[in-house]
Formats: structure tokens, C-alpha cells, sequence
């Protein structure tokens, strides 16, 4: 038996002498790892993507929203309903034993102006819980308090795009701003949290006390009220059974029953990026099965040009086994050479593919994601494809007859 | 063990179908170490069927085939490629080397599948180039080389693993007659140091050169002689051209 050393030069002489056809024969390969290659690169690049700015929300997290939902799935009444109430936020907080922090918050919209800069952006009023729920992080100065809520403080909370608007460069912790022309304390400014899911800017925002919000920013008529309120459970495991105990105390006291439906909603974050993932995976089984295709056509290319090779070198064959090759030196070799051009096909594919993955993601500016389990399952898949198909035609020189090989002409 | 090769009552039938060809109809001859043999007949008389036989390449259909003493016909494939690789060398009519090969890595062959290493299998190459004359033409690839130096590296490949028998069909089929007597005379050299040699040959030119005639007619032994060998050492350049 002949050392694989010895096949892979003999593959290797065989493959040179036949350089165009090789790479011809490649080309299948060449493109079915290639096209998985890029496509794995970009799906999974955007999937991450995806889920990053998910979890960039906070996580554990449950939204309970003003409204119900039809059967439609959309909210209906969500203008004028206005069910929610900071005493809400305060009995889940205080009886939910899963849930861990509540951040009732209320929303506006305001222009913001510092010396001559004037910005606008996103006013939320909020409880100090908010920071932790939504995991922020504090860069400069400190979070608003208790104390700031209960005390209707005119302190606030900024996110880096409105302080890169209003301040430049410069540090803005302990600068007056004037929202809606009310002056406000800097006391602290948040860390970047880049894009949600929805494409907004999650760092053009400012948060001042909840109290703050409600009676001197939104002049709202019913000044209890809060827009939603988050909820994050202890942990991923009680999530649901956070979810059910604030379903129970809601419906409890807002008297939901026979005739009463239900005006409030429970959105589930996780359950975002379950059906994300969900889809990523249903893309990846696609890109999957469009790869094993591809890859099926170049095995057999691959396998009829190896067909040909054994007809070719019949005579070879023939003086190889009249020397002393054993069958299994015949089968090894022709296997060898199946296996040389489909993983050469496979590296050359691999280079092309992050090549390609990486243009198309600087044109449309999403992330690309390569895995080394990629590279090796994709390394692994073109080298099984070369001893698939690979393998009948190295039978086939192996039984070959050696007194009419020999007469072959 | 003086006797390299007993056949005995070998037959070999080819069918195709309907069609049944007797090839061999019961052929037996021994031959003993250091023989010279040409085996001669008509076309079709079964003497390439014989060689086929002789070169563990085919198996006779009945009788049997001792090889060195061992019975080949018990053999297993693998061990049948051990024996054609270490014990058997072959000349075929049409040369049969690799092409796009040198002459050294074409004489190298039998070793790579003895497993021999690089650097031995380099040493005993050249050693057998020389010994048919063509030191120096190692580094030649196939198509470079004339018919009578292609089959004189077929020689050497045949050689290289120090085999018991050399098995020529028709070695000068393709040569001209000055060559076929540069051939000629490398086998007598070779045969001289003790290598047994069973050659077919259709001219019995060629003939007078071995030291015993078989003669077949339909896959018969019709005549089976020890001859006066002649010697094919003309000029010393022969040699050492
Ligand atoms: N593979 C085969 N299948 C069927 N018949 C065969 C086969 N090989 C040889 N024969 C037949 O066996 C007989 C002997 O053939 P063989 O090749 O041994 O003759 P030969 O003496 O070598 O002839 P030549 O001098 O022309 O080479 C012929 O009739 C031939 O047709
Ligand atoms: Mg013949």
C-alpha cells in the first residue's frame, strides 16, 4: 500500500497536467462554497445584528402597554386609552414575587436648547429603575433618584446623540438645559446604545423624572397616568411566570371580567427574539439546502470528470497493477485526486465567499459574521463531496481488469 | 529450490456469451533458475494467455501454478500483487511507461509500491538505469527516448526489485532489428547474472538467442528444446553505448 504522501503527488502531477480542466471542474465547488460561504457571512452578520440591538432593549424584559389587542394582533384605542397608572407600576413591583424592577415611563417629544445649539428629541419621564431594566450605563455624572421622582426635580438624563448635539465635545454634567423652555440639570449622561430593532436611535432621548414629566412637561390631564411600564423578571426562567402574575394583578385592579375587557397588553422581548432566531434558522436551512444543491452539481461534475480521468489513464492503471499496486493503492490514489480538487475547489470557494461577503456588506453596511465552524464545516463538506462522488470512479480504476487495461489503447 | 516456475495442465477457457475459447489446453512445463526461454507458436496459439498466467495477471480456469514453490492459485488478490511486485518483472511489446514520467521515476515504480524508501528507491533506479546502459538518461521524461531506450527503462523497471522471473511478450515487437539485438543482448547480460527470463517472440531470429525453445499450436506444447544459445554481445558499445 502506497503512503497517501505518495497518492497526493501523483494527484497532484495528474491535476497539473490538466490545470484548465481541473479548475473547470472546480468551478462547481468553487461556487456552491463560495455562495454559502458569503451568504452565512451576511444572514448570520444580520442576525447578530438583529439580535444585538434586541437585547440592546434590556433583557428578561416584559412591555405592558395601554390598549388590548384584537385578533388582529394590533392595538386598538391606543390614542385616548390611557389605563396605566404609576400605581400600577408600583403594586406589580410591590406583589409580583418574579419580577425583579418596573419602570413605568411616560413619552413626549420636546426641543431641547443649550446656549445658541437647539436639538429635537424623545422625552421620557421616568423612574430610576429605568437604567437598570433598559441596561444602561451611566459614562458621566449619576442616575436620577427616588428623591428626584417624588420631588419633581427639573434634573435629567441625557443620551450621547442629543449631548453630541447640544455639547459638542465637552463634558455636559452639571450644564442647565431648556426643554421645552424649562431649565434642566445634567445630572448624568448615558453610555451608547446604537440602533433598535425598529431602526430608531435609541441614544437621541432624554430622561427626567416621572413626577417631572407628568405634571410640568406632558401636561396631561390625567397626571397619574404613565405610557407603559416596563417589567424585567428575576430571570429568563421566570419569565413567564412573570408574565402570568402581572396578567392576574392587572386584571384584579383594573376589574377585568365578563364585562370588562381587557385594556391592557403584555408584550414578551424574549419572545422578539425567539421569533427572530426562529427566522435566521429557517434562513439557514434555506441557504443550507440551495448550498447542498450547488454543492451536488460539482460533486457530480467532479465525479464525471473523474470517470473520464479513469478512462484516460486505463493503460496506466493497467502497468500500475502489473507492477504491484494493490487495489486499494488504485482506489487511494483516484480517491486522493477526487478529494485534492474538491477541497482546492473548497478553498478557493472559501476565499471568494468571504471576499464577496465582505463587499457586498461594506455596499449595504451591515456586519458580516464569519464563524471558524464555517470555514471548517464548509472545508469538511467539499472534501466529503470529493470521496462521494469521488468514490465510484476510483472503484471503478480499482477493479479494472489488468490484462485489457493493459491492452488499452 | 531450482525450479522458479511449474505449470501443470494448466487450462484456460474464455467464454463471451455462447462462445467458449480453450486458450490453454492443458499446458505443463517447468523451468528452472538461470533459464533463457523463448516461447514461440502461431498467432492465437495462447501464448500471451500464458505469459498471463506466468504473470499472476490471469488465473488458469484448471490445473495449477506453482510460483517459487507456492501455489498461486491459493493466493489472495493483495498477496498476488505482492508476488507480481516482488518476484515478477514484466517487458510488455508496447513498452508501457507513465508518460509525462521520467525514466528514473518509471524505474522507481515497483519500489513505491514495495514501500521502499525515497532515498533507496533513488540509489537502486539509477543502479538499474545503468545496468541497461542508460546511466545518465534518468532525468529523460518517456516521449524523449527512442523505442529502444524506452524498453531498455522498461528493463530496468522490470529488474529494479530483484525479481525471480523476467516475463517479456513480444519485448522486440516494436523495435528494429539492431535495437531488438541491443535488447537482446542486455537480456543475455541479465540472464548471465542469474536472472531467469521467459520471452515470447514471434522471429525465431530473435529466438536463437535463448537457451530453450517451447513452441505452441492451439494453447498446446507442441515442442519443447534446449538450444545452443547465440551470443548477442556484438560490439563492446552495446553495452556501454
Ligand atoms: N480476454 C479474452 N477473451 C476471449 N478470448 C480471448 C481473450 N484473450 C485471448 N483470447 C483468445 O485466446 C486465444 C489465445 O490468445 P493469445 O493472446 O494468448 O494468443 P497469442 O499466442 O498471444 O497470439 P499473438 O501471437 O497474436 O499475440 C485467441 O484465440 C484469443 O482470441
Ligand atoms: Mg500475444
Amino acid at each position: 500500500m502506497t503512503t497517501l504522501y505518495q497518492s497526493l503527488l501523483i494527484a497532484l502531477r495528474a491535476l497539473r497536467v490538466n490545470k484548465m480542466r481541473a479548475l473547470l471542474t472546480m468551478l462547481g465547488i468553487i461556487i456552491g462554497i463560495a455562495a454559502v460561504i458569503a451568504m452565512v457571512a451576511i444572514g448570520s452578520g444580520a442576525s447578530k445584528m438583529i439580535s444585538d440591538q434586541i437585547s440592546s432593549i434590556g433583557s428578561n424584559l416584559l412591555l405592558v402597554l395601554p390598549g388590548s389587542v384584537t385578533s388582529g394582533g394590533m392595538r386598538s384605542g391606543s390614542g385616548g386609552t390611557q389605563t396605566l397608572t404609576y400605581d400600577d407600576a408600583r403594586a406589580i413591583k410591590a406583589e409580583c414575587p418574579s419580577v425583579a424592577a418596573v419602570a413605568p415611563n411616560v413619552r413626549g417629544s420636546g426641543q431641547v436648547v443649550y446656549g445658541n445649539q437647539n436639538w429635537s428629541t424623545v422625552v421620557y419621564g421616568v423612574t430610576p429603575e429605568m437604567v437598570d431594566v433598559r441596561d444602561w450605563t451611566i459614562v458621566a455624572g449619576r442616575n436620577i433618584t427616588q428623591s428626584d421622582v417624588d420631588g419633581a426635580t427639573k434634573n435629567c438624563l441625557i443620551g450621547q446623540t442629543v449631548a453630541d448635539n447640544l455639547f459638542g465635545g465637552t463634558d455636559p454634567v452639571g450644564k442647565i438645559i431648556r426643554i421645552k423652555k424649562i431649565p434642566f440639570t445634567v445630572v448624568g449622561l448615558l453610555g451608547k446604545k446604537g440602533q433598535s430593532p425598529q431602526g430608531q436611535d435609541q441614544d437621541d432621548v432624554i430622561y427626567v423624572p416621572l413626577r417631572t414629566a407628568q405634571r410640568k412637561l406632558l401636561g396631561s390631564q390625567f397626571p397619574n397616568v404613565v405610557g407603559s411600564i416596563m417589567v424585567q423578571a428575576k430571570d429568563a426562567e421566570v419569565l413567564d411566570k412573570a408574565q402570568d402574575e402581572v396578567t392576574e394583578l392587572l386584571n384584579q385592579r383594573h376589574r377585568i371580567g365578563p364585562n370588562r375587557e381587557v385594556d391592557y397588553t403584555i408584550r414578551n422581548l424574549s419572545e422578539l427574539l425567539a421569533v427572530t432566531e426562529q427566522s435566521s434558522r429557517v434562513m439557514s436551512i434555506l441557504l443550507g439546502a440551495v448550498a447542498s444543491i450547488s454543492l451536488v452539481v460539482g460533486g457530480i461534475g467532479i465525479m464525471n470528470i473523474m470517470l473520464v480521468s479513469v478512462t484516460e489513464r486505463t493503460r496506466e492503471i493497467g502497468i500500475r497493477i502489473a507492477i504491484g499496486a494493490k487495489k486499494r493503492d488504485i482506489l487511494l490514489q483516484f480517491l486522493t485526486e477526487a478529494v485534492l480538487l474538491t477541497t482546492c475547489g473548497g478553498v478557493i470557494g472559501m476565499l471568494l465567499g468571504v471576499a464577496g461577503a465582505k463587499l457586498v456588506a461594506s455596499f449595504i453596511g451591515w456586519p458580516t459574521l464569519i464563524s471558524v465552524n464555517t470555514i471548517i464545516i464548509a472545508f469538511a463538506f467539499s472534501a466529503g463531496v470529493g470521496v462521494f462522488f469521488g468514490f465510484y470512479p476510483a472503484r471503478k480504476a480499482a477493479s479494472l481488469n489488468p490484462i485489457d487495461a493493459l491492452r488499452y489503447e | 529450490m531450482d525450479e522458479v516456475v511449474r505449470l501443470s495442465d494448466v487450462v484456460k477457457i474464455y467464454t463471451m456469451g455462447e462462445e467458449r475459447v480453450e486458450a490453454m489446453k492443458g499446458v505443463s512445463f517447468t523451468v528452472k533458475r538461470g533459464e533463457f526461454v523463448s516461447i514461440m507458436g502461431a498467432s492465437g496459439s495462447g501464448k500471451s494467455t500464458c505469459m498471463n498466467i506466468l504473470g499472476c495477471l490471469d488465473v488458469p480456469t484448471r490445473g495449477s501454478y506453482f510460483l517459487d514453490g507456492v501455489d498461486v492459485g491459493r493466493l489472495s488478490a493483495d498477496a498476488l500483487a505482492e508476488v507480481r511486485n516482488k518476484k515478477l518483472g514484466f517487458v510488455f511489446q508496447g513498452f508501457n511507461l507513465l508518460a509525462r514520467t521520467t525514466a528514473r521515476q518509471n524505474v522507481e515504480l515497483p519500489l513505491v509500491y514495495a514501500q521502499i524508501p525515497a532515498t533507496e528507491r533513488r540509489t537502486r533506479a539509477l543502479e538499474a538505469l545503468e545496468r541497461v546502459g542508460l546511466a545518465g538518461r534518468e532525468g529523460h521524461y518517456s516521449n524523449q527516448l527512442s523505442g529502444g531506450q524506452q524498453q531498455r527503462v522498461a528493463i530496468a523497471r522490470a529488474l529494479v526489485n530483484r525479481p525471480s522471473i523476467i516475463l517479456a511478450d513480444e519485448p522486440t515487437g516494436n523495435l528494429d532489428s539492431r535495437t531488438t539485438i541491443e535488447i537482446m543482448s542486455i537480456f543475455q547480460e541479465l540472464n548471465r547474472q542469474g536472472i531467469t527470463i521467459i520471452m515470447v517472440t514471434h522471429e525465431p531470429d530473435v529466438a536463437e538467442f535463448t537457451s530453450r525453445h517451447i513452441i505452441f499450436r492451439d494453447g498446446e506444447v507442441i515442442s519443447d528444446q534446449p538450444h545452443q544459445a547465440k551470443s548477442a554481445a556484438l560490439p563492446a558499445e552495446v553495452a556501454h553505448p
